[in-house]
């Protein structure tokens, strides 16, 4: 069993009453409620958990953070499991089950470590320069060989079992980040009324002082935090959201933050509770208090386990209760590892202290020293030592022009390295804002420059690190913030009481020389997570890749999972040693969203399977199911595609509907064609400009088929549109073009017409349409109708009547899609169902048979009319289609300039044509191609193709209509079609196969 | 020095300390014989070709940040050649073939991964394009095939092919020849090619003004001097409208954002590139084991790097549709990159109003896997003073005279 056996006996926020049991890599642990995975690891003294993506060299624990890039897990099982997790951040739960990734067969054994010993041959960027021959090797080996390496974590292999939401939210004052700054913020603000929100990462707020002993007001930081967080709770405007990462800073101050809801449960226990929740927020003012990340030190072998950020090594001693190992060494080139000394000192750890500086900061030295902790100023740690653990440092005084040694090299043996390189202030989202940031020389970072949107920064964000300054900022910003959100209230908050802290300056120190001069850098790492080093940095800017984006993008430094949190900056410091130039003039790569990643199931959020995109149904839907129908996809609405009859085939159902719509009645449920309201003074004039045919001159009582173009002339939706009333029309389009044509007419009238009154309403949900069609249908709406004549000569072909159609009030409109006599009955919704049963029932005698689309497809199409969409591709122009009389010559309307270019009037443009197959059994299939010549292989001159094509039941053969080159000059001649397997001859015809005159729809 | 196993291990035995640069950084001259604006891949390729084609080695490419920085260094890699129009489809075409040789052209390995792309479809309207699509790229002599939903499974279990989901898959296309390449070793393969053929590369160098006089083109003011020249070739993509304004006329373009991202490593899982229109999402796995999605473009029109983020939630919800267990995955890095789209979603390559000044642009979406080939074309305009049969017909005045080419189709749906 194992034992917590670097657990310390006192301190710490963990709960010592709530024993977490986990497991990692097979092996049984015990940790505590308010522990890590990485902090209860470290109580056992477990430090190798991870290897490296290329080198697969052994990796510990590098932070406490979000910043981590080396301890990354595998978290959970099943379909629960999660990859690439931070250690440093997952919560303990019990039962939590963690394996180690990117490693065969284990941990300590991994065979991927031979690239390792073949490292001098995989340098950054070798790839690009071999694998080249033979050519045919690249595919089939060595590209496998290279995805084999790929990755770290497993994707998991099971559909994703939890549930995620989304929240819209609005504040005055967003400050994220509930450190030191970001508290004081917050009540400063929260104080004057402003609704505040506060997001901050951790599972408890606090910060950087939940792992210090610092002292607030004479008592541990802990007490003021909790003092805080009540009088934050106590203010009704103030939100504080833990565990809520704000990862995205977009333009106008709106703000996406992930909140972890279940995640620190054991997982299927969060009940009705989503697993995260991501908030969408839109904030007046927003403060960035998102703290400092520490810098890890670049020297030989710095990435050996047991190697650790000076700050997380006091946060495991402090808020972990974890000493981090027997025996110390801290190594820095600032003040802040000094109190990180004294607490690994106080805890137990011998403990030595190893500072670049010269001379050290005179009172925490004597602190340090009182404890008998032995110091080396103007020293560097050569190399580190030891494999799965360090186990011994080299150390040397460095030289005077500090890029050599002098004097002997010492060795000291330890199991732990605490290294700090000064702070990296957390300038991701203030950089996300567009903001720029500026190098800061004296402090040795990049700190926020102006501001460019609603925001300002606050404490070790803005490069302000001693804790009386981060308060004091931190409180001012929040009060600015409000004040400037409109909220102000008299009266300054006390500033708390901190012990004084005065600093020596750190020292501009990135990166240890080697042993010897001229032995290469290419142990001292500089991106843990790529395996990227100091050599591989300095390969890329001698090669010629010198802005920091090559170098980033060559060596991959920066591109791991923790986006360079730790590495960027020490990246930069080298490249500008090596082009001798001035850090500031190498420039930041881009900072991008997210902060830290973002579940792809929150973005996503409730629009996922049934709710990925509502499904639209009609009035009638429960009866077409009923009644067996197949359904076809038409944009968002399920329509019926056909109805098989018991022992039916698709083919046999559309023939019978086919020959019911011409012989007896047909009935179509037309409710989703897309019907959009018009009204205005200027309804008629805006109409004639959208079509090309005129609406203007068009009675009240009378319909007309019209074609839309786009601005480049080519049809691009049709319809038939009723004038209701002299201001009132009523116009239909296809089903799936309802929405954009309704946007289409909206942006015309809103961007390019403003001074035409008329308005749109989409009216397509508020009318059932049952579409009857056929000899007998007059005779059928004539037993149901009252109120209205409906004979040809009261209420011709394209007209309309209103009246009543079994007792419902019914508009009846006579168009036909069909050709045969038809009328298209549309009720209020509510009666959609009730008007097609009755219908049903009343038809019965009449033999009336429902059609779906499919039907109606081959109806329209031995009529020869188009499908917009299917016959038109947006190359198509109104005379293209043979229907150049719609076009008119006397008004303007959208797309005629287009239309009067060269090439829309050649007389080998693409023509509409019918095609009749040889043999009259042979359907060609949809989207076959017309040669010109067919040749033994391609390539073959293509000079048109079939748009729509149908076995036509009432006809006795195929039929099929197609676009082709030239085509009203060539009825008569005969094509030919190449397909994969055979080919086909037809002869081209005019596109009207059926009552060519039109007698039958005016009927 | 030669790119190859032999030269790693010679240099592996001095710490690979003797590398030379893979290209020059020089100060520019003050004239050239042809200056190429934008060092993105296109750019990087015209100059390349000029060079290597048409002995035209007194060339400046000119890049106002670092060289691949624009769309090359920000898309989704994908190459493909499946467009329906033959004047598309032959210059794709021509694209992929280059492609498929670039490596051993420029010795600098580009990764060109042919595993394949799919194009799926998710109704009756979109088999009815995928079969007009297939039958014509065939004919066109290019590869293509259709596969049923469970030819789809087979070579993508991970896929979601239940009949239920809200829109099935019914369908693909696949052209096994696509696939993906590594956009930035693209750029820096064409730049070292470039230089080594004396091809000045000139980084941080903006454009800042076109003279020209009695109709022709002088030479450029940049931000480091006057360059004289006596042709000038734009290929600048997002910022073309800009640059021909500086030249003194009007481009039928409009710039978006078009946003991509990546996921976090995973081991790899998903092999090929899959494509939807309809449920509006494509998806590869990269080498080192990152997907790599991306959409649509953003709707507004915009000249800044960034897009929103509903086009990314739109574009996860798609992605979880298809790919079911994706939903745990992480995004790492969102970024966006500036597109310009003409009226007819095809690319403007040729002379302009301007006697000797010569634009590349339009190419919307679809910049990255026509590279080497839009650089073969635009070289040969250049050099000749008249486009290569190839681009002959994607010419500014197709917009005057109405000869387009429309890859955006209809798209609309049936009745």
């Amino acid at each position: 069993m194992n034992e917590q056996r670097f657990r310390l006996f006192a301190g710490g926020r963990i709960d010592r009453e709530r024993a977490v049991r986990f497991d990692f890599d097979g092996e049984r642990y015990t940790g505590f409620a308010g522990d890590t995975v990485a902090s209860a690891l470290l109580a056992h003294g477990v430090h190798l958990v991870g290897r490296s993506f290329k080198y697969h060299r052994p990796r510990g624990i590098l932070s406490a953070g979000a910043e981590e890039p080396n301890a990354l897990l595998q978290v959970g099982r099943g379909a629960y499991t999660l990859p690439n997790q931070r250690a440093t951040q997952v919560e303990l739960y019990a039962g939590l089950s963690a394996t180690s990734q990117n490693r065969w067969p284990s941990l300590r054994f991994d065979a991927g470590a031979v690239s390792s010993l073949l490292s001098p041959l995989f340098p950054a960027g070798f790839y690009y320069k071999t694998f080249m021959w033979p050519p045919s090797f690249w595919l089939r080996h060595y590209e496998p060989l290279i995805r084999r390496a790929a990755g770290l974590g497993r994707s998991p292999t099971e559909p994703d079992p939890d549930r995620y939401e989304k929240m819209h939210v609005h504040c005055d004052v967003l400050v994220v980040g509930a450190g030191a700054a970001g508290l004081a913020a917050a009540l400063s603000a929260g104080r004057t009324g402003a609704r505040v929100m506060l997001a901050d990462e951790q599972s408890e707020p606090g910060g950087w002082l939940l792992g210090s002993k610092t002292a607030i007001d004479d008592a541990p930081a802990v007490e003021w935090i909790a003092s805080a967080l009540e009088d934050l709770r106590s203010m009704p405007e103030v939100r504080v959201l833990p565990r809520t990462t704000v990862t995205g800073y977009y333009d106008h101050n709106y703000l996406v933050a992930l909140e972890r809801v279940g995640d620190h449960l054991p997982p299927g226990t969060g009940g009705a509770r989503p697993r995260q929740r991501l908030w969408k927020i839109r904030a007046r003012q927003v403060v960035l208090a998102t703290g400092a990340h520490e810098r890890p030190l670049v020297f030989r072998n710095n990435d050996r386990p047991g190697i650790m950020l000076a700050g997380a090594a006091r946060q495991y001693v402090n808020r972990y209760a974890v000493r981090p190992g027997e025996s110390a060494v801290v190594v820095t080139n600032n003040d802040s590892a000094y109190p990180a000394a004294i607490d690994l000192s106080d805890c137990g750890m011998q403990v030595h202290i190893v500072d670049v500086r010269s001379r050290p900061p005179e009172a925490m030295a004597a602190a340090a020293r009182q404890r008998s902790i032995e110091i080396f100023a103007g020293h560097a740690l050569v190399a580190a030592h030891g494999h799965a653990r360090v186990r011994e440092v080299t150390l040397a005084s460095l030289d005077a022009a500090r890029t050599g040694y002098t004097g002997t090299p010492r060795r000291l043996s330890c199991d732990l390295v605490a290294m700090s390189g000064g702070l990296n202030p957390a300038v991701h989202l203030f950089s996300q804002s567009r903001g720029r940031i500026v190098y800061s020389p004296e402090r040795g970072c990049f700190v926020p420059g102006e501001s460019v949107q609603a925001e300002r920064s606050a404490g070790a964000a803005n490069g302000t690190f001693p804790l009386a300054y981060c308060l004091s900022e931190g409180r001012e910003a929040g009060k600015a913030a409000a004040a400037a959100a409109g909220f102000r209230k008299r009266g300054g908050l006390r500033s708390p009481k901190v012990e004084g802290e005065r600093e020596q300056p750190a020292e501009a120190w990135w990166i240890s020389p080697p042993s010897r001069a001229g032995a290469p850098l290419n142990k001292h790492f500089v991106d843990f997570q790529n395996d990227v080093s100091a050599a591989d940095i300095a390969l890329a800017a001698r090669e010629g890749y010198r802005s920091v984006e090559h170098v980033k993008r060559y060596t991959t430094t920066g591109m791991g999972t923790d986006q360079g949190k730790t590495s960027n900056t020490n990246a930069i410091a080298i490249i500008s040693q090596t082009l001798g130039v001035d850090p500031s003039q190498v420039g930041v790569t881009t900072f991008r969203p997210p902060y830290t990643p973002l579940t792809f199931g929150a973005l996503a959020g409730r629009d996922i399977g049934e709710l990925a995109d509502p499904v639209r149904t009609t009035p009638m839907h429960d009866w077409h199911l009923a009644h067996g129908a197949a359904f076809e996809d038409v944009g968002q609405w399920k329509r019926p595609w056909y109805y098989p009859a018991a022992g039916e085939s698709m083919q046999d159902a559309v023939d019978r509907e086919c020959l019911a719509a011409r012989n007896a009645i047909g009935i179509l449920d037309a409710t989703t064609l897309g019907k959009i309201d018009i009204q205005g003074a200027d309804a008629a004039e805006f109409l004639d400009r959208i079509y090309t045919n005129g609406f203007r001159k068009l009675a009240p009582g009378r319909c007309r088929y019209g074609l839309m173009c786009g601005e480049d002339g080519m049809v691009f939706d049709d319809g038939v549109t009723a004038r209701l009333a002299d201001r009132h029309f009523l116009m239909s389009t296809t089903t799936g073009g309802a929405a954009r044509v309704l946007a289409w007419l909206e942006e015309w009238s809103q961007t390019e017409w403003p001074e035409l009154e008329v308005y749109f309403n989409s009216v397509t949900e508020q009318y059932a349409v049952a579409s009857i069609s056929g000899p007998f249908a007059r005779a059928l709406l004539e037993e149901l109708a009252t109120g209205i004549d409906l004979g040809p000569e009261a209420l011709p072909f394209m007209s309309w009547g209103e009246g009543r159609v079994a007792g419902i009030p019914a508009r009846i409109v006579r168009v036909s899609f069909t050709g045969e006599s038809s009328f298209e009955i549309n009720v209020p919704s509510d009666y959609g169902l009730y008007l097609w049963t009755t219908l049903m029932r009343a038809g019965a005698r009449y033999g009336i048979t429902p059609f779906g689309t499919e039907a109606m497809h081959v109806l329209r199409a031995e009529k020869g009319f188009i499908i917009a969409g299917q016959d038109t591709d947006g190359t198509v122009t109104p005379d293209d289609l043979g229907l150049g009389r719609m076009v008119s010559r006397h008004k303007d309307f959208i797309g005629k300039r287009s239309l009067a270019r060269p090439d829309c009037r050649r007389a080998d443009r693409k023509q509409l044509v019918g095609l009749l197959t040889e043999d009259p059994q042979t359907v060609l299939p949809e989207g076959a191609q017309i040669v010109d010549r067919v040749l033994p292989r391609p390539p073959m001159k293509m000079i048109g193709h079939v748009t729509s094509s149908y076995f036509s039941a009432n006809l006795g053969r195929s039929i099929a209509l197609a676009l082709l080159r030239g085509g009203r000059e060539r009825h008569g001649e005969r094509v030919v079609l190449p397909l994969p397997k055979r080919r086909v001859a037809a002869t081209v015809t005019a596109p009207v196969f059926y009552d060519e005159q039109g007698e039958r729809l005016r009927a | 020095m030669k790119y190859s196993i032999f030269s790693l291990l010679r240099n592996a035995f001095s710490y690979h300390e003797n590398w030379p640069a893979a290209w020059r950084s020089p100060d520019p001259r003050s004239a050239y014989d042809v200056v190429i604006v934008g060092g993105g891949g296109h750019g990087l390729a015209t100059a390349y070709y000029l060079a290597r084609n048409h002995r035209i080695t007194n060339v400046a490419v000119l890049e106002k940040g670092w060289l691949g920085g624009g769309n090359t260094g920000r898309n989704t890699t994908i190459i493909r050649s499946n467009y329906l129009w033959d004047e598309s489809a032959h210059l794709y075409e021509h694209a992929l073939r280059l492609y498929e040789g670039l490596s051993r052209d420029l010795n600098y390995n580009i990764m060109l991964s042919q595993r394949g792309v799919l194009n799926l479809a998710h109704n009756l309207g979109d088999l009815r394009e995928l079969s007009r699509r297939v039958n014509a790229i065939r004919l066109n002599g290019i590869d293509s095939e259709i596969l049923n939903p469970a030819e789809i499974k087979a070579m993508v279990p991970i896929l979601n092919t239940s009949p239920s989901s809200r829109y099935p898959v019914l369908g693909a296309s696949l052209q096994r020849r696509g696939g993906t390449a590594r956009h930035d070793a693209v750029a820096w393969g064409l730049a070292r090619g470039a230089d080594a053929r004396g091809v000045d590369i000139i980084q941080n160098c903006e454009v800042t003004g076109i003279r020209h006089s009695g109709g022709a083109v002088e030479g450029v003011e940049t931000t480091r001097g006057y360059i004289r020249t006596k042709k000038v070739g734009v290929v600048v993509a997002g910022h073309a409208s800009v640059l021909a304004e500086m030249a003194g006329f009007r481009l039928p373009v409009e710039s978006h954002p078009l946003q991509a991202l990546v996921s976090e490593p995973i081991k790899p899982i998903h092999h090929c590139v899959v494509m939807s229109n309809a449920v509006h999402v494509y998806v590869s796995q990269s080498d080192k084991g990152e997907l790599v999605i991306g959409a649509g473009i953003d709707a507004y029109h915009s000249y800044a790097q960034r897009g929103s983020l509903p086009v990314i939630e739109e574009q996860m919800g798609a992605l979880i549709e298809l790919f079911p267990i994706f939903s745990r995955l992480r995004m790492l890095r969102q970024w966006g990159g500036i597109v310009d789209v003409c009226p007819d979603a095809s690319p403007i390559i040729g002379k302009t109003p301007v006697r000797n000044l010569y634009f590349n642009c339009g190419w919307g979406t679809g910049g990255f896997k026509a590279t080497p080939g839009s650089g073969w074309v635009f070289a040969h305009t250049i050099a000749h003073d008249t486009p290569h049969p190839l681009n002959a017909a994607f010419t500014l005045e197709r917009f005057t005279s109405g000869a387009l080419i429309d890859e955006h189709g209809a798209a609309a749906v049936a009745h």
